[in-house]
C-alpha cells in the first residue's frame, strides 16, 4: 500500500494529538525540550504534505468513528492542501519559537505548562481537522474543538480579570458564530435527504432566496471568526490576552480558517453566487480594513495594535474575496482568478508577517514584562536580534517592496485596475472607491508600523533599565528567523508561489494565472499581459542593492570615512531626557485629531499650571456602543421578563411543564394528517 | 494624427469644460475665504460661457451665442463685481468656518457625483444630443452647490452657493435641450440680478438687526 | 532589450543625480528674485554638497546602525527611482520590473527608513518630524496612487512605459479626468517635497518644520546624501509630472538625434516648471499644520474624483 498525502496528514494530526497527551504526563522540563521540537517537526512535515497535495487531485477517506450512522468523512483537495501548507509553514516557525518562549513557564509553573502543551497541540490538530473535514458534523466538531482549545489558551493567565473577560467575550462570539454555521449547514442540507457529507451538499442546489440566507449565515459564522465588521470586537481583546506564540497562531493561522470556511461554502458547496454577495463583501471588507487600521494606529498596547492590524488584514482579504465573487458571478474568470490569487497570497503573507510580529512582541514582553509602548523604547540596542527580525515584519506589513506584503497588495490593486466592465453600471463607478480605500489602508498601515517599531525599538529607553533586558535565545531566533525568511522569500519569488496557487484557482473559479506566469518566466509576475502590468521583485531587489552599494562605494572611494560620537544635537537643546520623545499616544495623536469625531474619544488634558500633569486619553470602539450595548440591554430586558416567571414555588414550575406537555400533545395530534 | 478634425476636439473640449465646472464646484466646497469664493464663482461663469460658446458652435444654434454673451455679462462681470463691493461694504473678507469639516463634505460630494451620474444615466440614454455626457456633471454641480449652501453658516457664501447652483442649472439646460428660449434666459438673468440686489439689501438689514451675518441668529426668529 | 538600453537607463540615473542639485539651485534663484533678494549662484547646491562631503560625520551617542545605513539607502532608492521614470526615452529595460505601484512602494520604502532613522536617536524633534512626515505621507501616498490609477485606467496599463506611449498612440485628446488628476498631483508634489503650503524647505528651528526636523541629527557626508536625495526627489516628481501630463517630446527610439531633442525638451520643461514652482511658492502662504490633513485630504479626494470621472465619462 502506498502512502498518500491524506494518510500523511492523518498521521500528523494523530501525532499532534498524541504529543499533546504525552505533554500531560511528561515532566514539564522534558516536555518543553522534547515535545515542542517534535511538534515543530510535524509542522514541517505538514507543510510538505500540503505542498504535495497541492499538485492536484482529491482523496477521500471515511473513518469509522463518530456517531452511529454518521462516520467522519475526510477529504483532501487542493483548497484544503493550500491551507494545510499555510498551517504547516507558519505553525513550524511559531512552534519552534514556543520551545524557547515557554522555558520560564515550564520551570516555574509546571502544571500550567503541561496543560498548555496539551491545548497547544490540540489547537494545531483541530485546525488541521477543520481543513480535512468533509461532512458538516465533523467540521463542526473540529471547529468547536478549535474554538475551545483556543479559549483555554487565551485564558492561560486566568488570574487576571481582564483576561477572563476577554476570554468570555471570545467564547460568546465563537458560539454565536457556531450557531450561525449550524443553521447554515442545516439550510445547505435541507431537503437533500441523506447525510451531512459535503459530497451530498455539493450536488444539492437551493433557490436564490435560500442560498442568499445561507450566504448570510455563513458570513455571520465565519465573519465572527475573521473579525469582520461589526463582529470584530472580540478580536482585539482576545488575541492580545493569549501568550504570544498563541496570539501568533490565532492571528496568523486561525483567522485563515474563517477564510477557508467561506471559500469552501461559497465556491464549493453553495453553487453559483449572486452578484450582490460580492458587492456586500467588498464593501464590508473595505470598511473593516479601514476601521482596523485606524484603530491600530492609535493603540499604545503592543499586542492590541497588532490585533487591530489583523482586523485590517482580514478586511483586505475579505474585500478581495468579494471581488472574486463579483467577477466570478459576472463570468470574468481571469480577473476572478487574479483576485483569488491575491486573496490566498495575502492570507499566506499575513500568516508570516503577523506571526513574526506577534513573536517579536512576545520577545519584548518576555524581556521587559511590559506591554505598554509608553514604557518601552531603545530596545534595538539591547535586543538586536529581535529588533532586526521584527524590522522585516514591519516592512512586510507596511506593504513595502520587495517584501511579501507588497506582492499581494499589488495583485489586489491589479484586480481592481485591470477589471473589465461589470454588467451593473453603478458598480463600475463605486469599485474605484475600493481601490482608494485599499491605497489609504496601505499608507495608514505604514504609519502604524513606523509607530510600532519606532516607539518600541528605537529612541531612548523610557524608564526601563537596559541592563536587565536580554535578547532572545536560540529557539526564538530560529522561529522568528523562519518567519522572516518566509516574508523575504514570499516577497522575492512571487511567480513560483502563484504557480503553486494555480491548482487552487483552477479548482475554484476555473482559471489560473499559471499560464501567464509561466509564459514570462519565473522572474516576472504578469497577471494578464506584460503590457498591462508586470513586476519583478528579484530584479528590483538586485538593483536596489546595486544602487545602494554603488552609492556606498562611491562615497567611500572619494571621501574620507572619519566619524566620531557626540551627544545628540537636537537643535542645541542641552537638557534632553527620554521623556521628551513622542510617546505612543503622542505619535498617534494626528490620527486621533483628524478622525476625532469618528473615534469614541475621551481625553483629560492637564492645565498648564498643574505641577504634576497627568494626560489621559482613551479610544473606544464606537461600534461597541452602537451594536453591542443595545444588544446587551435587550438581553437584560428579556431576562427580566423571563425572571418574572420565576416564582420559586415548585408547583408553579410543575404547572409550566404540564402546560408545555399539553400544548405539545395538542400540536402533535393537530398536525397529524 | 493624419489630419485635423475640429469636431471631436470641440466635443472633448465640452467634456473638459464641464469637468472644470465640476472642479470649481468642488473647489468652492472646500474654500473658506469669501473673496476666493467670489473669484471662483467668476471663473465658473467664464467656463460656463466658454462651454456655451462651444456647444453653440458644435450644434449650430446661433441663439446660444447670445446666451453666452449674457452669461459673460452677468456671471463674470456684474455679479462678481457686485458681490465684491458688497463684502467690502459689509467688511466680511475673512475666513468662514464650515459647519462640517471639509474632507467630510468632499466625501459626501463624491457620493453626490456618483448619485447624479446614476440618475442621469437613463436620461442621457434617451437624449440624442451630443452633449449628453455633461448632463450628469451639470446635475452634480447643482447638487454640490446646494450642499455648499447647507454647510455654510454665513449668509454671503450661501448666496454664492445659490448663484453657483444657477450656473449648474444653466449647464444642464444647454446640455439637455440646447438651451432655453431666449425670453426665459433673459428673464432668469434679470431675476438673478434683481435677486442679488435684494440679497444685498437684506444683508444690511440682517446686520443692522443682529450685528452679524451669522445665520444662526435667524434661528431665533421662529415661534416659541 | 539591448545593452544600449541598459546604458541609456544608467545614463538617465546619472543624469538625474547630476541634474537634481541644479534644479534646486534654479528654484532657489527664482525664489530669491521673486522675493527681491540677491540670488545665490546656480552652482550653490553643488558647493554645499561638496563642503558637506568633506566634513567629519558626528554621530549621536545613542544612534544605532540604522541611522548610518539610512542615508545610503535613501540615496540609492531615489537614484534608482530617477532612472525608472521616462525622462528622455520610454523604452527603459527596468520599466517591466517596476511599475508605478512598485515605484510608489519604493518611494515609501525610502520614507519609512528616513522616519525610522529620525526616531532612532530619541530626541524630541526627531520623533516629531517622523510623526509629521508619516502624517503627510499617509494621505499623500494614496493620492499619488489614485493619480496613477487614473492614468493607468486610461491606458489600461500600470507600467510607466505603456502609460506614456498609450497617450502618444492615441494622438491629441482632452481628458477631463486628467484635469483633476493634474491638480491632485501638483498638490501632492508640493506636500511630498516639503514645499510651501505644507512645509518650508528653507527654515530650521521652526516649530512647524517637518522634513528638516527629521534630518537634524545627520552631519557630514550623511547629510550631504540626504540633501542630495531630497533634491533628487523633487526632480523625480517633476519628471513624473512631465511623463504623465506633458509627455510630448519623449522618444522611443535609440537614435542620437531623437534622444538629443528629447533631452533638450526635458531641460526646457524643467526650466519653465522650476520657475513655475518658485512662483507658486511665493504667492501662497504656509498653512497651519492642522490644515495640512485637510489640504491633503482634498488632494486625495480630487484624485479619487479623477478616476471616477474616467469611469463616468468613459474617457
Amino acid at each position: 500500500m502506498t502512502l498518500l498525502p491524506l494518510d500523511l496528514v492523518g498521521l500528523i494530526l494523530t501525532g499532534w494529538g498524541g504529543l499533546g497527551l504525552l505533554g500531560l504526563v511528561l515532566p514539564a522540563r522534558l516536555g518543553r525540550s522534547l515535545l515542542f521540537p517534535l511538534i515543530t517537526g510535524l509542522s514541517v512535515l505538514m507543510a510538505g504534505a500540503g505542498l504535495w497535495a497541492l499538485q492536484g487531485g482529491a482523496q477521500t477517506l471515511v473513518l469509522p468513528i463518530g456517531l452511529p450512522g454518521m462516520p467522519f468523512h475526510l477529504r483532501l483537495d487542493v483548497l484544503s492542501a493550500f491551507f494545510l501548507t499555510l498551517l504547516g509553514l507558519a505553525g513550524s516557525g511559531i512552534s519552534a519559537y514556543a520551545t524557547g518562549y515557554f522555558r520560564r513557564m515550564a520551570e516555574t509553573q509546571a502544571g500550567d505548562f503541561q496543560r498548555l502543551t496539551l491545548l497547544y497541540a490540540f489547537f494545531l490538530a483541530s485546525m488541521g481537522m477543520v481543513l480535512v473535514a468533509d461532512d458538516a458534523y465533523f467540521f463542526m466538531v473540529a471547529w468547536e474543538g478549535m474554538a475551545l482549545s483556543s479559549y483555554f489558551l487565551v485564558t492561560t493567565d486566568h488570574e487576571i480579570p481582564a483576561i477572563r473577560e476577554a476570554g468570555f467575550l471570545y467564547l460568546l462570539m465563537a458560539h454565536l458564530g457556531a450557531i450561525a454555521l449550524l443553521l447554515c449547514f442545516g439550510l445547505l442540507q435541507s431537503g437533500a435527504g441523506g447525510d451531512y457529507a459535503f459530497a451530498t451538499l455539493r450536488h444539492h442546489s437551493l433557490s436564490s432566496f435560500w442560498s442568499s440566507v445561507t450566504f448570510f449565515l455563513a458570513l455571520i459564522g465565519f465573519g465572527a471568526k475573521a473579525g469582520l465588521l461589526p463582529l470584530h470586537s472580540w478580536l482585539p481583546e482576545a488575541h492580545p490576552a493569549a501568550p504570544s506564540p498563541v496570539s501568533a497562531l490565532m492571528s496568523g493561522i486561525m483567522l485563515k480558517m474563517a477564510l477557508y470556511g467561506l471559500l469552501r461554502v461559497l465556491f464549493d458547496l453553495l453553487g453559483q453566487p449572486l452578484w450582490w454577495w460580492g458587492a456586500l463583501l467588498v464593501g464590508l471588507g473595505s470598511l473593516t480594513a479601514l476601521y482596523g487600521v485606524l484603530f491600530a494606529a492609535v493603540q499604545s498596547d503592543i499586542k492590541r495594535l497588532l490585533a487591530w492590524s489583523s482586523v485590517e488584514n482580514m478586511g483586505l482579504i475579505l474585500s478581495g474575496l468579494g471581488l472574486t465573487l463579483l467577477f466570478h458571478g459576472a463570468g470574468q474568470e481571469t480577473v476572478a482568478a487574479l483576485a483569488l490569487a491575491a486573496v490566498l497570497y495575502h492570507a499566506l503573507n499575513h500568516a508570516f508577517f503577523k506571526g513574526l510580529l506577534f513573536l517579536g512582541a512576545g520577545s519584548v514582553l518576555h524581556a521587559t514584562a511590559e506591554r505598554n509602548m509608553a514604557k518601552l523604547g531603545g530596545l534595538i540596542r539591547v535586543m538586536p536580534w529581535a529588533a532586526g527580525l521584527s524590522l522585516v515584519g514591519i516592512l512586510s506589513l507596511a506593504g513595502l517592496p520587495p517584501f511579501n506584503g507588497f506582492v499581494s497588495e499589488w495583485l489586489l490593486l491589479q484586480a481592481y485596475l485591470l477589471r473589465p466592465d461589470l454588467p451593473q453600471p453603478w458598480l463600475n463607478m463605486v469599485l474605484p472607491l475600493g481601490a482608494a480605500v485599499l491605497a489609504l489602508v496601505g499608507a495608514l498601515a505604514g504609519f502604524a508600523m513606523v509607530k510600532f517599531y519606532g516607539i518600541i525599538f528605537l529612541g531612548q529607553a523610557r524608564g526601563l533599565v537596559p541592563g536587565e533586558v536580554h535578547d532572545i535565545g536560540f529557539w526564538e531566533r530560529f522561529g522568528m528567523g523562519w518567519m522572516a525568511l518566509g516574508c523575504v522569500l514570499l516577497g522575492l519569488f512571487p511567480s513560483s508561489v502563484i504557480l503553486q496557487l494555480d491548482t487552487v484557482t483552477h479548482a475554484l473559479v476555473g482559471q489560473g494565472l499559471g499560464a501567464s506566469a509561466a509564459r514570462h518566466g519565473w522572474l516576472w509576475v504578469t497577471p494578464v499581459a506584460a503590457s498591462r502590468a508586470s513586476y519583478s521583485p528579484l530584479i528590483l531587489f538586485a538593483v536596489i542593492l546595486v544602487s545602494v552599494g554603488l552609492t556606498f562605494l562611491g562615497v567611500r572611494r572619494f571621501f574620507h570615512g572619519r566619524w566620531r560620537r557626540a551627544p545628540a544635537w537636537d537643535c542645541g537643546y542641552p537638557f534632553q531626557t527620554a521623556r521628551m520623545q513622542d510617546s505612543a499616544d503622542g505619535f498617534g495623536q494626528p490620527i486621533k485629531q483628524i478622525f476625532e469625531s469618528f473615534f469614541g474619544l475621551s481625553r483629560e488634558i492637564p492645565s498648564p499650571f498643574d505641577p504634576h500633569p497627568h494626560y489621559h486619553s482613551e479610544v473606544r470602539d464606537p461600534l461597541w456602543a452602537l451594536c453591542y450595548l443595545p444588544l446587551v440591554r435587550g438581553v437584560a430586558r428579556l431576562v427580566k421578563v423571563v425572571g418574572g416567571l420565576q416564582q420559586g414555588r415548585i408547583s408553579t414550575y410543575l404547572l409550566f411543564s404540564f402546560t408545555t406537555l399539553l400544548a405539545l400533545l395538542a400540536l402533535v395530534t393537530g398536525t397529524r394528517p | 494624427m493624419s489630419h485635423w478634425n475640429p469636431a471631436p476636439f470641440a466635443q472633448q473640449l465640452l467634456d473638459l469644460f464641464a469637468s472644470l465646472l465640476l472642479l470649481i464646484a468642488f473647489a468652492m466646497l472646500s474654500q473658506r475665504r469669501i473673496l476666493t469664493l467670489i473669484h471662483l464663482f467668476a471663473w465658473q461663469g467664464l467656463i460656463l460661457t466658454l462651454s456655451i460658446v462651444d456647444s453653440a458652435w458644435l450644434t449650430h444654434q446661433p441663439h446660444l451665442y447670445y446666451s453666452a454673451g449674457l452669461t459673460l455679462l452677468t456671471k463674470v462681470l456684474i455679479l462678481p463685481l457686485l458681490l465684491h463691493r458688497l463684502i467690502r461694504r459689509l467688511d466680511v473678507v475673512w475666513d468662514v468656518e464650515t459647519l462640517i469639516n471639509i474632507p467630510t463634505t468632499m466625501l459626501v460630494g463624491i457620493g453626490l457625483v456618483i448619485f447624479s451620474f446614476n440618475l442621469a444615466l437613463p436620461i442621457s440614454h434617451f437624449s440624442s444630443t451630443i452633449l449628453r455626457n455633461t448632463l450628469g456633471i451639470a446635475l452634480a454641480s447643482v447638487l454640490l452647490s446646494f450642499m455648499m449652501m447647507i454647510t455654510r453658516r454665513k449668509a454671503v457664501p450661501q448666496v454664492i452657493g445659490f448663484l453657483a447652483l444657477e450656473n449648474g442649472l444653466f449647464l444642464a439646460a444647454t446640455s439637455a435641450t440646447y438651451g432655453m428660449p431666449m425670453v426665459v434666459e433673459l428673464g432668469v438673468a434679470l431675476d438673478v440680478l434683481v435677486g442679488m440686489f435684494i440679497f444685498g439689501i437684506f444683508f444690511f438689514q440682517i446686520r443692522e438687526t443682529f450685528d452679524s451675518l451669522d445665520i444662526r441668529h435667524m434661528e431665533k426668529l421662529k415661534e416659541e | 532589450m539591448t545593452p544600449v538600453n541598459w546604458l541609456l537607463q544608467g545614463g538617465q540615473e546619472i543624469l538625474g543625480i547630476l541634474l537634481a542639485p541644479l534644479l534646486m539651485g534654479w528654484v532657489g534663484i527664482w525664489r530669491a528674485w521673486l522675493q527681491n533678494r540677491r540670488a545665490p549662484s546656480l552652482m550653490q547646491p553643488y558647493r554645499q554638497l561638496f563642503k558637506l562631503f568633506h566634513k567629519e560625520v558626528v554621530l549621536a551617542e545613542t544612534a544605532s546602525p540604522l541611522l548610518r545605513v539610512t542615508p545610503y539607502l535613501l540615496f540609492g532608492c531615489m537614484g534608482l527611482t530617477a532612472s525608472l521614470i521616462p525622462m528622455v526615452i520610454t523604452d527603459l529595460p527596468l520599466a517591466g520590473a517596476v511599475d508605478v505601484i512598485a515605484l510608489v512602494g519604493l518611494l515609501s520604502l525610502a520614507r519609512v527608513f528616513l522616519a525610522l532613522a529620525a526616531m532612532d536617536v530619541g530626541t524630541a524633534f526627531g520623533s516629531l518630524g517622523a510623526r509629521r512626515e508619516m502624517l503627510v505621507s499617509f494621505l499623500a501616498e494614496p493620492a499619488l496612487l489614485m493619480v496613477f490609477f487614473t492614468i493607468a485606467s486610461l491606458n489600461a496599463s500600470t507600467s510607466l512605459r505603456f502609460m506614456v506611449t498609450g497617450f502618444a498612440a492615441r494622438g491629441f485628446y482632452l481628458y477631463p479626468s486628467l484635469a483633476f488628476a493634474g491638480v491632485a498631483f501638483l498638490m501632492v508634489l508640493l506636500a511630498e517635497n516639503g514645499r510651501i503650503p505644507v512645509d518650508n524647505p528653507e527654515t530650521h528651528l521652526e516649530l512647524t518644520m517637518i522634513h528638516e526636523a527629521m534630518i537634524l541629527e545627520y552631519s557630514g557626508r550623511h547629510l550631504a546624501l540626504i540633501e542630495w536625495a531630497s533634491a533628487l526627489k523633487l526632480l523625480i516628481y517633476f519628471s513624473l509630472g512631465f511623463a504623465l501630463f506633458l509627455p510630448f517630446g519623449l522618444t522611443d527610439s535609440q537614435q542620437g538625434w531623437g534622444i538629443l531633442g528629447a533631452l533638450i525638451l526635458f531641460l526646457l520643461k524643467l526650466t519653465v516648471m522650476g520657475a513655475g514652482l518658485a512662483v507658486l511658492e511665493t504667492v501662497s502662504a504656509k498653512q497651519r499644520l492642522f490644515r495640512v490633513p485637510e489640504y491633503l485630504g482634498t488632494a486625495f479626494l480630487l484624485a479619487v474624483l479623477a478616476i471616477l470621472l474616467h469611469y463616468l465619462l468613459g474617457s
